[in-house]
């Protein structure tokens, strides 16, 4: 299930080179040759102070201006080769949709990103583009900086949306067959706008009141508004997709109830959103959350307007995160943000080994965020009215690689200490959501609870019943999540077409 | 969004509530929840399913008044909205034809039990039922439940309904006069499900209870409702809500239920003076 990085096709390799092969490509290119571009320095991402934002919710990052955009574009070499195309997860034609943006064509840029991603705006902001795209940019393989690929899309996508010029394209005539879509993640946004553009009636079917999935109720909104989000909703709703929220597929109606209904196709989006615990001493002790539901509280109940909103969240003097991903980063500045005195992130392995994005660790270091490397808890202490008032930890080495090749933490013997918290925050990760497996008799699923597809198709065990996102991957990522989509929504097309009508 | 049919108030403190929401109506069983949310501000709160009608698509529930959340939906009128109605959540009752079954409701769960043994009785069962109240003016749907069970008792601390007991001792109470009871299943508040299991403890009566720690999204998604049964951390919504009360950590479930309750006093302070000043 890790990320693989996929080659690019021998047809894409076309499309990329007839795109590279137009004269305005060219006329570009000859423009400002190579060693002029190589002056640039990177535009820098204008953030808010770290004082002023680590007490409010607003996003941290401001976006680049037209200006900026256009002379960080100017440092791409437009290569013949672009190696970022292949870095990237669904194959966006980079080169193209940056050049477009050097020539001020920023709306032209936006369309060309959405040929292959349907969240540009959520991708530039949450996408891991330092492993990714800008990670093999042939620009940063000879100046150390890359081309700042997500910070460009970013501002494309907001131009767009910006200047009120979301284009609804034609939509063909209704085939009427009818797809339920489970889950209004990520995977499940992208099935929905790929299927309702080629005239199929969809429905998502989403448990929570707000769609979105992570992106809501997860990703909090100094990093990714929500404004965002019901944006691309409502483009959702124009394109003719239904949404039925408070729906629990499995509860309100299971899949063989949809299909009774109608509903001859199916895609299962429904994320990894069962936490994870350590099961040690003291875990259900109060104060001791979840990430999901510490976030949960926060970004969908909007806990931290109480009591203007009725969700409460506990405030805490001294915060402590398990765990060292994005997860653990988006907790522990909400913790910051919530007003802790400190705020801790507790990890098991090295700075190194630490799966969060670079940005995520590096504002969180901004924002007065302490990092307690190599430790582990290993119980909870609580006071006679069953409140967290502090935790042992133990200390650890790094030991041989395992399977996921990152060095393994040993437990260093005799090195426990006991520190004072009251708050604590578990991220260590999410497990596939056992609800539908649980609930559709027959459906194939592998080792970790997730949902068994063939990779090239996205097809389950199940007639015309797809798959992907978090419940196929465990937890992923945004983009892989949409890549999924994408690939399942022209499989489904196919399917529908060769049906017959039923 | 999701029409109120009918709200209105049974006894003090206590309201029934009937939403419009024909799909949890056609699945729900005996033993699951719905989980409703007043209005955009408000939060989710989980409530029983006491009642449901397949001809007007609706689902009743039976609430008492605490705090903020409870304190709104007293105010909703017929033809007013929720934004928030999802489910049935949960896991259903167990049931079958287990022999003689006791039944215990206090509070909200008077109406919450009434599935239970309409369904019980149906599969065969005997079914003993006590409607546990503080006084006579409380009582609610003993025509409903009588009609229900086999026999119907009632506990109270009220000379006028000749009764002075709480329902543990009216459970030892019926079950010295009983041949034989098989199972027990009690519905009510915490501590009155934490003391019918001890009750039943030294009978040796299976005792099923239904949890109500706090939730947030009654999916299995967050672990706010987590309890520990068997020496094990279980998730009430997805796992429960019913549990065998001889099997968990009642000390454990008392803490967590109180976890926010200088908030909750905060919120309906805030909710009051806003609303009624
Ligand atoms: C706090 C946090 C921060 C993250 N940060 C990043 C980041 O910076 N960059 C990045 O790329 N990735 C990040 N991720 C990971 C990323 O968000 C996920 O990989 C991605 O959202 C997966 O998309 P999905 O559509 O598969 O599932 P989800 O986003 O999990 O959506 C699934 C949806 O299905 C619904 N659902 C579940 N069961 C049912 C059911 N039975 N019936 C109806 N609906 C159901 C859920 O309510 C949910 O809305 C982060 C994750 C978290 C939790
Ligand atoms: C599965 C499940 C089913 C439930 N079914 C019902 C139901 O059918 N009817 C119903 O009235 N309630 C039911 N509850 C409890 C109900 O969800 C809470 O009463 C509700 O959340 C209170 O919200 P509030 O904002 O009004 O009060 P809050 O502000 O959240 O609470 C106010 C105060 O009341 C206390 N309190 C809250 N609920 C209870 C309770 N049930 N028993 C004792 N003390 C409590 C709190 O500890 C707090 O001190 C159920 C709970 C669960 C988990
Ligand atoms: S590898 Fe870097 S320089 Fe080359 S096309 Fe891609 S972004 Fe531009
Ligand atoms: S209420 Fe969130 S897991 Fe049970």
């Amino acid at each position: 299930m890790a990320e693989e990085k996929k080659d690019i096709t021998p047809e894409q390799k076309a499309v990329l080179k007839a795109e590279f092969d137009k004269d305005w490509r060219k006329e570009i290119r000859k423009a400002l040759p190579l060693k002029e571009r190589m002056k640039f320095g990177r535009q820098k991402m204008p953030e808010r102070p770290p004082e002023e934002r680590n007490r409010d919710f607003k996003e941290v990052n401001q976006g680049l201006d037209a200006e900026a955009a256009m002379a960080e574009a100017r440092r791409c070499w437009d290569c013949v080769n672009p190696q970022c195309v292949a870095g990237c997860p669904v194959g966006i034609d980079i080169p193209s949709f940056v050049k477009l943006i050097e020539q001020g064509k920023f709306l032209e840029a936006a369309w060309k990103l959405k040929e292959t991603n349907s969240l540009p705006a959520i991708c530039g902001r949450v996408c891991p583009q330092e492993t990714q795209c800008e990670e093999i940019c042939n620009v940063k393989k000879s100046t150390g900086v890359p081309v700042a690929v997500g910070n460009l899309e970013r501002f494309a996508a907001d131009f767009e949306r910006g200047a009120g010029n979301i284009v609804i394209p034609p939509i063909p005539p209704s085939t009427g067959r009818k797809v339920a879509i489970i889950g209004a993640g990520p995977a499940g946004l992208t099935v929905a706008g790929d299927l309702a553009k080629l005239g199929h009636e969809v429905t998502i079917f989403e448990a929570l009141h707000i769609s979105g999935g992570v992106l809501i109720y997860g990703i909090p909104e100094f990093r990714l508004p929500k404004a965002i989000l019901k944006a691309e909703v409502d483009y959702l709703q124009k394109l003719g997709v239904g949404i039925r929220t408070s729906f629990v597929v499995g509860k309100t109606a299971t899949l063989d109830d949809l299909r009774q209904e109608g509903f001859e196709a199916f895609f299962i989006g429904s994320g990894a959103g069962l936490p994870n615990f350590m099961k040690i001493p003291g875990e259900n002790l109060v104060g001791v959350y979840s990430a999901n539901e510490y976030l949960t509280r926060v970004n969908l109940m909007k806990a931290y307007d109480f009591p203007n909103y009725d969700t409460p969240v506990f405030p805490s003097k001294c915060a402590a995160v398990i765990g060292g991903g994005n997860v653990a980063m988006d907790s522990v500045r909400t913790s910051k943000r919530l007003g802790a005195d400190r705020s801790i992130i507790i990890y098991r392995r090295s700075r190194h080994e630490m799966p969060a994005r670079t940005e995520e660790i590096h504002h969180a270091e901004e924002e007065g965020i302490e990092f307690h490397f190599l430790t582990a808890p290993i119980r909870y202490f609580g006071d006679d009215r069953g409140r967290l008032t502090a935790m042992e930890c133990l200390r650890m080495e790094l030991g041989e690689p395992d399977s996921s090749g990152r060095r393994k933490p040993v437990p260093v013997p005799g090195s426990e200490f006991i520190t004072e918290v009251d708050l604590v925050v578990v991220a260590i990760g999410q497990s596939p959501n056992p609800l539908i497996p649980q609930t559709t008799p027959g459906l194939k699923m592998g080792k970790w609870g997730n949902i068994d597809v063939d990779w090239k198709t996205m097809a389950t065990n199940l007639e015309g019943v797809y798959a992907g996102g978090d419940i196929i991957r465990g937890g992923a990522t945004v983009i892989l999540a949409m890549g999924d989509g994408r690939i399942a929504a022209a499989e489904i097309d196919k399917y529908l077409r060769n049906k017959p009508r039923s | 969004m999701a029409k109120i049919l009918d709200r209105r108030r049974l006894v003090p403190n206590l309201h029934l509530i009937e939403v419009h929401a024909p799909e949890v109506a056609k699945k729900c069983r005996p033993g699951q929840f719905v989980i409703i949310m007043p209005d955009e501000r408000g939060e989710r709160i989980p409530l029983s399913i006491a009642d449901w009608n397949l001809e007007k698509g609706s689902v009743t529930s039976v609430f008492i008044l605490v705090g903020t959340s409870t304190h709104k939906l007293s105010l909703l009128q017929p033809g007013d909205e929720v934004p928030v109605y999802v489910g049935p959540l949960g896991k259903p009752s167990e049931i079958e034809n287990f022999g003689t079954v006791l039944l215990a409701g206090g509070c909200f769960g008077i109406g919450a039990i009434y599935p239970l043994a309409r369904a019980l009785k149906k599969a065969g069962n005997r079914v003993l039922t006590i409607i546990d109240v503080k006084a006579n003016y409380l009582l609610y749907w003993e025509d409903k439940l009588k009609a229900a069970s086999d026999r119907l008792f009632i506990s109270a601390r009220d000379f006028a309904l000749e009764s002075k007991d709480y329902v543990p001792a009216k459970i030892e109470e019926v079950a010295k006069a009983e041949p034989k009871i098989d199972r027990v299943v009690a519905i009510g508040c915490t501590y009155l499900m934490y003391r019918c299991s001890m009750a039943t403890k030294p009978l040796g009566i299976k005792t099923i209870v239904s949890l109500n720690p706090v939730m947030v999204d009654g999916t299995g998604m967050c672990g706010a409702c987590r309890c520990t049964a068997g020496g094990q951390t279980k998730f009430a919504c997805v796992d429960g809500p019913d549990f065998d009360g001889h099997q968990l950590d009642w000390d454990e479930l008392f803490k967590r239920r109180k976890s926010y309750f200088d908030d909750e006093i905060r919120s309906l302070c805030h909710w009051e003076r806003s609303n009624f000043p």
